[in-house]
């Protein structure tokens, strides 16, 4: 050792790249993130005809009754999926978690095939079903009944509250029963013990326990369907009752208002925010503390004479949501015509061979399709290790800030964040519009938030001691992370990717906003054919994108078990 | 290899304290233990030596390298020092080998270097043949010393162990402290021991510094520590003793309660000082009532409240007036509640420390 005079090596040497790599992951997030949010602040102040800053647009957009209409639809639509959601939810979480009734994988199997299933796919099989004259249960009805016509529309509010809510109620499934999962036994056996039959030991002791896992699964479903695009574009603008996405939709078709979309837009996401907000504070509350332990046994409530009738209503959402709609889309994507119904001479294979041979666009969208998920789940599922681990070890000043950044997504309405986009990189200096990156870099935003909150879990339970131990040893900040750090969360970056690229895949309400005729992706073909009213094929492609779909699934359920999808494992 | 020094170490959480100014030299191809209880600031101490941790206030010196200050801190990957960690942290991703070489690959060794070095050590730790092991695969015991060898492997200029032996079950660990000695004689690396646990310290350490509340109370060899604490906190944390507040009559004479004793006298405290009389367990003694000169004997007449039977030895807790004192006795007598016993407090016995 030397006899210099003493020297302190600064804590970050000019040798320590590491601080130059998560400087760069912060300049991403805040390109993907804050510049688009920020450009819908600025648009909405701007006048959209001379460009003017000026408050109009809000007084515009919050005066005029026909625009006040979508408000007060979407709010409707919201609670009342908010509230049918929870229900079903609730019960099923219930049945599912907590008794012996048969058939409890099923159920729990169908509910995720429900999350994984977009809604608008969901709507459109519902047309074929429920149109008004031509809806298959309603001419079903006329024949068993005489009746001059059905007495389904489901181009109607109510009708998009059901299908929303059908394919929101898994996420009050997932909460509450990950809820239930917790309370022990114990808990609903005092309460038996002190003379409580099993109804009111449930109403009493068990559904309390877990109401926070309640109010948060309901205002989950309300946010979901507050920001629902595809849905209520199918079934509501032929319907001419506008919510707020649909009436966002309609300021970009000629003449287009940009700017009045941005100042309608932004109390939309202060909703969402907030909402978020306490969805947050609720989940986090300590006082119901006792379903936090690893809880005593667990023993199912018997069910005896009740089991198949509570498998019978457990039931009912599946068959509402996959049974049914993946039967009538089966069905239309083999007629030649959907409106003669499935008889003999109106078998065809057709309409695959258009999307899968045949015809150019529909090939290249379907190509378009797997390649920019695929994209935007590698870049999501980067940015989130780098940003997860900057925050969750402080490497930066004010690094929380990173990590509140990559969950902003979160609360942004796909067709919001889409605006944003727009706003901000349609024009000089950064043109992302018209090429690839516009989808692939909007998706990765728009689902960045799965994979920031995967790989923030992942990091939290692996030891720093094991990052420690090779610091000591002689290895850099960046190559423990290399070598340590990345090896081990191996599994959990796997399955964020594909937890990015299963949702990329038929993002919709973005993609309408962003594509151009040579970047057309799968849901922009699917969303043009629906326009036209060109059912056939746009079922053969949307049974194709979830063939996709649930090819993925099934191996992402071969690696990981059912932990990726939020079930608890058990030892 | 160098001398560490901790100059006045300093450490804040929020508003809590964590360190109060640690001061400790462990001199080259020493061996010290931090001792204390959990929350009392050791552990903070070995994150600040390792580098993990910038301190408030301080320093720490590795010879006439400062490497550590509230300026900044040499980075840990460029202190030479190694950490073996209570929980080992060997790396469920690699094997055996892969654990111990890693060290050894970051110092840009050859291969055959590398593979050479490895298949030594482990041989010297006894675990020829798990080169290929996952670490799950191993038990308890041998994931300790590959966590060993993997430290020793890269020959650091110091050692830090925090813990390393509180996962292994009771034979083990007694085992594992003989050969921690063992390996610091043959090695000489300077190191930093921390534990909560006193046999360990002292069966291993050199010289033992006694933490409470983020300072060192008592820096000294093992039988320094125990036989003349110099604090209240080290006489009850070191081997147990009677604390019983006291004042100096004279030199070698307290007043404690209603009782004039007789103590040993160091010369530290005068007369009408407040201190506190320490007597350990072992040391006090028991007789029946009628046996003896209380006054010659320094000694008092007490009544017993509780009694438990140890086999070899009996546990009794008795009253001097209000003076609770426990006595530890290899005598056969039998007692019951309420007896009155001679108790005596041997002067040799009785040390005084400040309160």
């Amino acid at each position: 050792m030397s006899a210099a005079a003493p020297t302190l090596i600064a804590r970050r040497g000019p040798a320590d790249l590491s601080l130059g790599v998560w400087t760069v992951a912060a300049a991403v997030l805040l390109f993907m993130v804050v510049v688009p949010l920020a450009w819908i602040l600025v648009a909405s102040v701007h006048s959209d005809q001379d460009n003017r800053l000026t408050p109009a647009n809000y007084i515009e957009a919050f005066t005029t009754s026909i625009y006040l209409q979508p408000v007060r639809n979407s709010l409707i639509l919201a609670a009342l999926v908010a509230v049918i959601a929870v229900v079903f939810g609730t019960v099923l979480a219930w049945a599912v978690s907590r008794t012996d009734m048969p058939g409890r994988t099923l159920i729990r199997m169908l509910t995720f095939a429900s999350f994984v299933t977009p809604s608008f796919l969901g709507a459109t099989a519902w047309i074929f079903l429920a149109a008004p004259h031509s809806g298959w249960l309603n001419r079903a009805w006329v024949a068993l009944t005489g009746a001059p016509r059905g007495f389904l529309n489901i181009y109607s509010l109510a009708g998009a509250v059901c299908v929303i809510a059908l394919y929101s109620y898994p996420y009050a499934f997932a909460f509450v029963s990950s809820a239930l999962e917790l309370v022990p036994s114990e808990m609903e056996r005092s309460a038996q013990l002190l003379g409580a039959n099993w109804l009111r030991t449930t109403w009493r002791i068990t559904l309390p326990l877990v109401r926070p896992a309640i109010i948060a699964g309901a205002l989950m479903s309300f946010l979901e369907a507050i920001a629902e695009f595809g849905t209520p574009a199918f079934l509501l603008i032929p319907a001419r009752q506008q919510v707020i996405t649909t009436q966002l939709y309609l300021f970009f078709q000629y003449p287009s208002r940009p700017n009045l979309a941005a100042a309608y837009a932004l109390p939309l996401l202060a909703v969402t925010a907030s909402l978020f907000l306490l969805q947050q504070r609720l989940l986090r509350r300590g006082r119901f503390t006792t379903v936090s332990g690893k809880g005593g046994v667990r023993v199912p409530f018997r069910l005896g004479p009740w089991r198949w009738p509570v498998f019978a209503i457990c039931m009912a959402p599946p068959i509402f949501s996959l049974i049914l709609p993946y039967t009538a889309l089966l069905a239309t994507s083999l007629s030649h015509a959907w409106g003669r119904g499935p008889v003999p001479g109106n078998l065809t294979f057709a309409w695959y061979h258009w999307a899968l041979v045949e015809n150019q666009g529909a090939r290249r969208a379907i190509a378009h399709s797997v390649s920019y998920a695929a994209a935007a789940a590698t870049i999501a599922t980067v940015l989130a290790v780098f940003s997860a681990y900057a925050v969750g070890r402080r490497l930066l000043p004010g690094a929380r800030i990173l990590g509140y950044l990559a969950m902003a997504p979160f609360v942004v309405p796909g067709i919001v964040l889409a605006i944003g986009f727009f706003a901000a990189y349609a024009r000089p200096p950064l043109v992302l519009y018209g090429t690839a990156w516009m989808l692939i870099v909007a998706f990765a935003t728009r689902f960045l938030p799965i994979a920031y909150a995967g790989s923030e879990s992942a990091l939290r339970s692996l030891d720093l001691e094991l990052e420690n131990a090779a610091r000591t040893l002689g290895s850099g900040r960046l190559r423990t992370f290399g070598r340590i750090t990345i090896p081990l969360l191996r599994r959990s970056i796997l399955a964020n990717w594909l937890m990015v690229f299963i949702p990329s895949l038929r993002e919709l309400s973005s993609a309408v906003f962003l594509f151009t005729p040579a970047t057309a992706v799968i849901t922009n073909v699917i969303f043009d054919l629906s326009d036209e009213g060109n059912f056939e094929p746009l079922s053969a492609l949307g049974i194709i994108m979830m063939g996709l779909t649930f090819g993925l699934v099934a191996v992402a359920y071969r690696l990981f078990g059912g932990a990726v999808f939020g079930q608890r494992q058990r030892a | 290899m160098a001398e560490i020094r901790l100059a006045g170490l300093e450490k804040r959480y929020g508003a809590v304290a964590a360190l109060r100014g640690i001061t400790l030299t462990v001199q080259d191809g020493e061996l010290v233990a931090l001792l204390g209880p959990s929350g009392c600031g050791k552990t903070t101490t070995l994150q600040i030596l390792a580098g993990f941790l910038i301190p408030d206030g301080g320093e720490v010196w590795a010879g006439d390298r400062l490497i550590s200050s509230p300026k900044g801190a040499v980075p840990p990957e460029r202190r030479r020092m190694s950490l073996v960690f209570q929980s080992y942290a060997l790396w469920p991703h690699m094997t055996v080998s892969q654990n111990v070489g890693f060290g050894l690959e970051m110092r840009r060794l050859a291969r055959e270097e590398i593979a050479d070095r490895v298949r030594r050590i482990l041989g010297v730790a006894g675990l020829g043949g798990y080169e290929q092991r996952y670490p799950h695969e191993l038990s308890g015991g041998q994931q300790q010393r590959v966590a060993l060898a993997r430290a020793l492997v890269v020959r650091p200029d110091t050692l830090l162990l925090d813990e390393p032996l509180s996962n292994l079950d009771a034979a083990l660990r007694e085992q594992m402290r003989f050969e921690i000695r063992r390996i610091h004689k043959e090695t000489g690396i300077t190191t930093v021991y921390v534990t909560h646990d006193q046999a360990e310290a002292m069966v291993i350490a050199d010289r033992i510094a006694v933490v409470n509340a983020g300072q060192i109370e008592q820096v000294g060899t093992p039988q320094e520590i125990y036989e003349t604490p110099q604090s209240r906190f080290v006489a009850s944390f070191i081997g147990g003793a009677n604390c019983l507040p006291a004042r100096v009559l004279e030199p070698g004479r307290v007043r404690c309660g209603d009782l004039e004793l007789r103590t040993m006298d160091d010369g530290r405290f005068r007369p009408g000082d407040d201190v506190v009389l320490c007597i350990r367990p072992h040391a006090v003694r028991v007789r029946g009532a009628a046996g003896g000169d209380a006054a010659r004997d320094n000694a008092a007449l007490g009544r017993l409240v509780q009694h438990a039977y140890l086999g070899d030895l009996q546990d009794l807790r008795i009253m001097l007036g209000n003076l609770p004192i426990r006595a530890l006795t290899s005598g056969r007598a039998r007692y019951r509640p309420d007896d009155q016993l001679l108790v005596e407090l041997p002067a040799e016995a009785c040390r005084l420390v400040r309160t």
